[in-house]
């Protein structure tokens, strides 16, 4: 029976529901040290000395300082971000020192028995002290990246507008709050190969991480992921540094050294998600047509490049909606703070420009007097559509009816005049609101990315008639093994059980590139399929078709192997001929294709609290094909709920270049109360590049709450709020702002 | 002053354990670094997320909030008590049928918690499960496809 | 985790004559009932190297008992086991809705009332209705025994007029000598479950038939560094009737007896607009 298109349960669940499933903390080492990090306790200036109690028993202890990194550089994108702080410090939390002991209760106590002298510096804490440049962080102006985007005559359509709308959105750091903080552990095999495992998405870049680190050759180190409890991007590109912490202490000890978190560190030196402040200047005709969109984006990127920018290019390439509009000018910087580095977080910049973008069509629906569906109905894209780097929209376009849907199935417009006559009613207590937003997300790497990582996943048929799937994605919670089986097995011709995935462990595993922008089903599920295909038709050559038993399939795979323990299917990324990419001109194909979603959110707000209750969502996602509907629909209720936190609950409290309410009971994410029941519709519009022709789902779901709530929210009481979250108190001053 | 120390006597999953190590050491630790009982997650230290979720007199609590003195002469369950790979219980195998887990680290505490619900005589109804799971953090789920599983299993009133 | 256990010295008392004994030794113990608090702390690294009183074993602690007029809640009393005893719920039920919104499950099976007024925190949810219903706290030491009113317990934030070497025995709650016509229990937290609150209020209102209050008890947590009874709008109401003018002066003597601040949660404006709003709704006569 074919597996694509079946709820075919997660492999892995009997490990995970029983307990048994090893999370790096639950994995027996023997000999293994505990190591802890002392950190920064100011956010800029010098670090004058580091000087160690003489009275402390130092000799128990592994140590290691700075000039113990035989290269201080943590490889990410530029090279400006030291495992270890030597001189200067660049944020609060920066890491300056490791301490391993056999017990953790003495590795927490010998950092009480260190003390830095620092030499501190007022630090640039804020967007615009950045670009205001008086304090120089990075280069002359304090920017990581600066990408412009132009297309038509912007200046033109605004003086042609009938309305010119402006609008400015304000983004926070969001916290991923993955249940499992980091956690990492380090040990020099015998063998000399350094071995580092533990809680992460993207084995090959920790791998490369330790590479520039130690200078060690490709098979002398060996990254191998453990279960991992969430990761959201938290786990992209952090792990690049708890790993070069964990293999510093293990190599200078000669012992294995385990490091986790607790939750308080995890909180507040970790990465965030980039708050963001969004600006448009929309000219529409009063008809609502688009005809000009100019839009600034500068988002924080904290103390170091990592990956802002390619969270800026991603959030820029979103920022106009999922509309078409003839005259476009982006202009988006990312820039340096004396705060922790913000990182990687599902959704990667796109929730915060989507977030501008959707909340901004709702004002201008409002100031025109347009009904809101009608207004994107009159502006999505749809095959045709140019977009503003230039890209034509070719197939697999979802947006219309991902946008009907919601509409049908929410019953939108009775709802909202319903909703309308409730608030009218003096004697209720609440207000009531309903608000959609429509978004796309673009699967896969922007640009070139894909090209650059040149992603390589195989198949193998082993003589005794195993078939192993071979990749580096990384099942984190979304279902990745399961989906990964289900196509190799479809595309082989077998039964979904007889496939194996390998653990992603860089000995075994090629690198298929990282588990990250929505691209493990269409980019590396193709990558299976293609290779299990070429060993299918290798089959069919030798014997005539797919043997439907075991026994004969065994028998089959001997005579293809021959003399040889396996039969081996590589598969290399092969851009498609008709995605073009202009880099330095920043034109053309940004995603070989889009995945689109839309919802409508249904809430309640309490008259005299102004506490939000939300009663339903509605939400049509089209995924080009679902693999596995069980899986896609997890995703999506996961990352509705996720977004509804960064919405309404999810409020990053920062002072003085820190966070303040680092604990989970301060920081308040939903729980099984504070959300309500989703109605999930799949749409397919399929991908002719994606196996079965499946595209991305892992972000989208990110992108739609905030505005859909901000719009229900405006709907419900006037006020259209435009910085997240929305909290009681935001709802409640900007009720007295408006009477 | 020296740290207090004696035999302790409890139960883990209706196996007698003796315990001779230091007072303050907390339960949770006790089960996964003694008895290598490591489906227990340590998540938050704050009695927050609920990964440290175990039945304790039958009363789902947070095991890192729980010092080891204060388990004298009580019982102790935790997730490796409910079912193994291959025979699941049925509220296990109703999280696999109903997509219940993700990433798996706030599974165990749910189950216990959802355990106690069910042993307890608890409702099908799907509000009164919520607020019973809402001392349980998911950061994956939604919570949608775990109270989906709760549900199932509480109106068929198993009690296994 | 950073709580070092073998810094830790733990007294076991059997009874509480032991328990009072010891503490009067060691004043500078840290008492521990269900630990929901203590714990947390613990797990932070701050309470290395202390004492540690735990009471858990003075069963006769965790017993509710009738007495001559009302209930006796022992001190090792979970939210838990108060929320499922009848009579509780019968004769307070205010205290039953605040002791189901103290964290999820987990902590009511574990946190005593007793420990959570000890840990004085200004947003303790069950504290306001504990402040409506008079209750009266037992005080114990080695060198004998007193009773205070419920909010005489609070000094400030995170600290109580408990003396060294005392230690909170029980509380008594007198049952009401008529049913109130109309109550409230309110609580407005970070997010529908397991928060802390903003804003935490109870209320107990009897009127005459002619309608006007012959007496009221409101009192809010979260409002100032103790939980408050509000005094002023208490004395203001006895004798009126409930007309819309009269609720909003109530509201606005509410001001009088709290002092909200700004913090990581909530806001000062917010905080007191709002609980006048729930007054309001509180005392007209149309809800």
């Amino acid at each position: 029976m074919p597996a694509i298109g079946r709820r075919v349960p997660r492999r892995e669940g009997p490990e995970k529901l029983t307990g048994r499933a090893q999370y790096l903390d639950d994995v027996a080492i023997p000999s293994c040290l505990t190591g802890v990090t002392l950190r920064s306790t100011i956010p800029y200036g010098a670090i004058r000395a580091v000087t160690f109690d003489p009275a402390f028993p130092w000799a128990d202890f592994v140590v290691v300082t700075a000039r113990d990194v035989p290269y201080n550089r943590v490889a990410l994108i530029a090279d400006d971000q030291p495992l270890l702080a030597d001189t200067r410090v660049m944020h609060q939390m920066e890491p300056i020192a490791l301490v391993a002991h056999r017990d953790r209760d003495q590795a927490y106590e010998a950092l009480k028995h260190i003390t830095v002298v620092y030499g501190p510096e007022a630090p640039v804490l804020t967007v615009d002290d950045a670009l205001a440049a008086t304090t120089k962080l990075f280069g002359d102006d304090n920017v990581f990246k600066d990408i412009r985007i132009e297309r038509g005559d912007v200046d033109g359509g605004l003086a042609a507008a009938d309305l010119v709308m402006e609008g400015e959105y304000h983004l926070p750091h969001q916290e991923h709050a993955y249940i499992e903080n980091n956690a990492i552990a380090a040990w020099v095999d015998p063998d000399g190969t350094l071995v580092v495992t533990g809680s992460m998405q993207c084995p090959y870049y920790v791998h490369k991480a330790l590479k520039g680190l130690f200078g060690l050759a490709d098979r002398r180190i060996r990254v191998i992921q453990t279960a991992t409890g969430g990761g959201f991007g938290g786990k992209e590109e952090y792990p690049n540094v708890i790993a070069g912490h964990a293999a510093l202490l293990a190599r200078k000890a000669g012992r294995p050294v385990k490091i986790v978190y607790d939750r308080h560190e995890d909180m507040l030196a970790t990465t965030k998600r980039h708050p963001a402040r969004v600006r448009h200047r929309t000219g529409v005709r009063r008809d609502g047509t688009l005809v000009a969109q100019d839009i600034d984006i500068v988002m924080d990127g904290g103390a170091y490049v990592t990956l802002s920018p390619v969270v800026l290019s991603r959030g820029a390439l979103h920022a106009t909606g999922p509309y078409s509009c003839p005259n476009v000018r982006l202009r988006a910087r990312a820039v340096a703070t004396n705060t922790p580095p913000n990182g990687a977080f599902r959704g990667f910049g796109a929730p915060q420009t989507l977030f501008a973008a959707e909340l901004h069509m709702e004002k201008i629906a409002a100031t025109l007097g347009i009904d809101a569906v009608e207004l994107r109905r009159k502006n999505l894209v749809r095959k045709g559509s140019v977009l503003a780097t230039g890209q034509v929209l070719r197939e697999s376009i979802g947006a219309r009816p991902v946008l009907d849907i919601c509409v049908k199935r929410s019953d939108y417009r009775r709802t909202r005049r319903a909703h309308d006559r409730h608030n009218r009613d003096a004697r209720q207590t609440t207000w009531k609101g309903i608000g959609l937003a429509v978004v796309h997300h673009g699967s896969g790497f922007t640009g070139r990315g894909e090209v650059m990582l040149a992603s390589r996943a195989s198949v193998v048929l082993g003589r005794d008639g195993t078939i192993t799937a071979l990749a580096a994605s990384t099942e984190i919670g979304q279902g990745t093994t399961t989906m990964l089986a289900q196509i190799t097995a479809d595309a082989l011709g077998v039964p979904v059980d007889w496939v194996d995935v390998e653990v992603p462990d860089t000995w075994k595993v090629p690198n298929s590139g990282p588990t990250v922008a929505s691209r493990t089903c269409m980019v590396v599920g193709g990558l299976l399929q293609r290779a299990a295909v070429r060993l299918r038709d290798q089959l069919i050559e030798l014997v005539g078709a797919v043997p439907t038993t075991r026994a004969a399939f065994v028998r089959a795979a001997q005579r293809l192997c021959g003399d040889r323990s396996a039969v081996r299917a590589d598969e290399d990324y092969r851009k498609p001929p008709e995605v073009t990419w202009d880099e330095d001109a920043y034109h053309g194909d940004a995603y070989a294709v889009y995945s689109y979603g839309a919802a409508a959110v249904d809430l309640e707000i309490d008259r005299a609290t102004f506490e939000v209750t939300v009663r339903k969502v509605t939400t049509a996602h089209d995924v080009g094909k679902a693999i596995n509907p069980l899986l896609v629909e997890g995703q999506i209720i996961g990352g509705l709920v996720q977004g509804l936190g960064y919405a309404l609950l999810e409020h990053v409290v920062y002072r003085d270049g820190v966070m303040r309410n680092a604990e989970l009971t301060n920081y308040v994410i939903p729980t099984s109360l504070d959300v309500p029941p989703f109605d999930v519709v799949l749409v397919e519009r399929p991908y002719s590049r994606g196996p079965w022709g499946a595209k991305g789902v892992g972000e989208l779901p990110m992108d739609i709450p905030a505005p859909a709530v901000a719009a229900a929210i405006f709907h419900a009481t006037g006020s259209l709020i435009s910085k997240l979250p929305i909290l009681p108190e935001t709802i409640r001053a900007a009720d007295l702002a408006r009477s | 002053m020296p740290p207090t120390s004696r035999v302790l006597e409890f139960t883990v999953n209706r196996t007698r354990r003796r315990y001779a190590g230091l007072p303050f050491r907390r339960l949770i630790d006790v089960l996964r670094e003694d008895l290598r009982l490591t489906g227990t997650k340590e998540g938050c230290g704050e009695g927050e997320c609920g990964s440290c979720t175990v039945l304790l007199d039958g009363a789902p609590v947070n095991s890192c909030l729980i010092p080891i003195c204060q388990v004298q002469g009580r019982s102790v369950r935790t997730v490796e008590s409910l079912g193994r790979p291959e025979s699941l219980n049925a509220l296990q195998q109703a999280f696999i049928d109903t997509g219940g887990a993700q990433c798996g680290i706030c599974t165990p505490g749910m189950l216990m918690t959802a355990t106690a619900w069910i042993e307890h005589g608890g409702s099908a109804d799907r509000d009164a499960i919520r607020r019973c799971l809402a001392g349980n953090l998911c950061r994956c789920t939604g919570y949608q496809h775990i109270v989906d599983a709760v549900t199932k299993v509480a109106r068929r009133g198993s009690r296994r | 985790m950073r709580g070092a256990a073998v810094s830790m010295t733990v007294l076991r008392p059997k009874d509480a004559r032991e328990a009072l004994r010891l503490f009067a030794r060691r004043p500078d113990a840290l008492p521990l009932a269900g630990g929901t608090d203590l714990m947390v702390a613990w797990n932070l690294g701050s309470l290395n190297n202390r004492v540690i009183l735990d009471l858990s074993l003075l069963r006769e602690w965790s017993r509710i008992t009738r007495t001559e007029n009302g209930l006796r809640l022992g001190a090792l009393v979970t939210h838990a086991a108060a929320e499922r005893h009848p009579l509780v719920q019968r004769h307070f039920g205010l205290l039953v809705q605040a002791a189901a919104t103290v964290g999820g499950m987990q902590i009511q099976e574990r946190g005593t009332i007793a420990g959570n007024i000890a840990n004085a925190s200004p947003a303790a949810d069950t504290v306001p209705p504990l402040a409506v219903y008079d209750a009266r706290v037992h005080v114990a030491s080695a060198a004998g025994r007193r009773v205070v009113p419920i909010l005489e317990i609070f000094a400030g934030p995170k600290q109580t007029t408990l003396g060294p070497g005392e230690l909170i025995e029980a509380i008594d709650l007198p049952f009401l000598e008529k049913a109130p016509g109309r109550q409230m229990f309110r609580k407005v937290g970070t997010r529908a479950a397991q928060a802390i609150s903003k804003i935490v209020a109870a209320g107990l209102l009897w009127t005459a038939k002619d309608g006007a209050v012959t007496h009221v008890r409101v009192a809010l947590g979260s409002m100032a560094p103790t939980p408050r009874r509000l005094r002023q709008l208490e004395s203001y109401l006895v004798g009126r009737k409930l007309a819309a003018d009269t609720v909003r002066e109530a509201a606005a003597l509410l001001a009088a007896d709290v002092a909200p601040i700004d913090d990581v949660r909530s806001t000062a404006a917010y905080r007191l607009a709002t609980s006048q709003r729930l007054l309001e709704w509180f005392l007209t006569p149309a809800n």
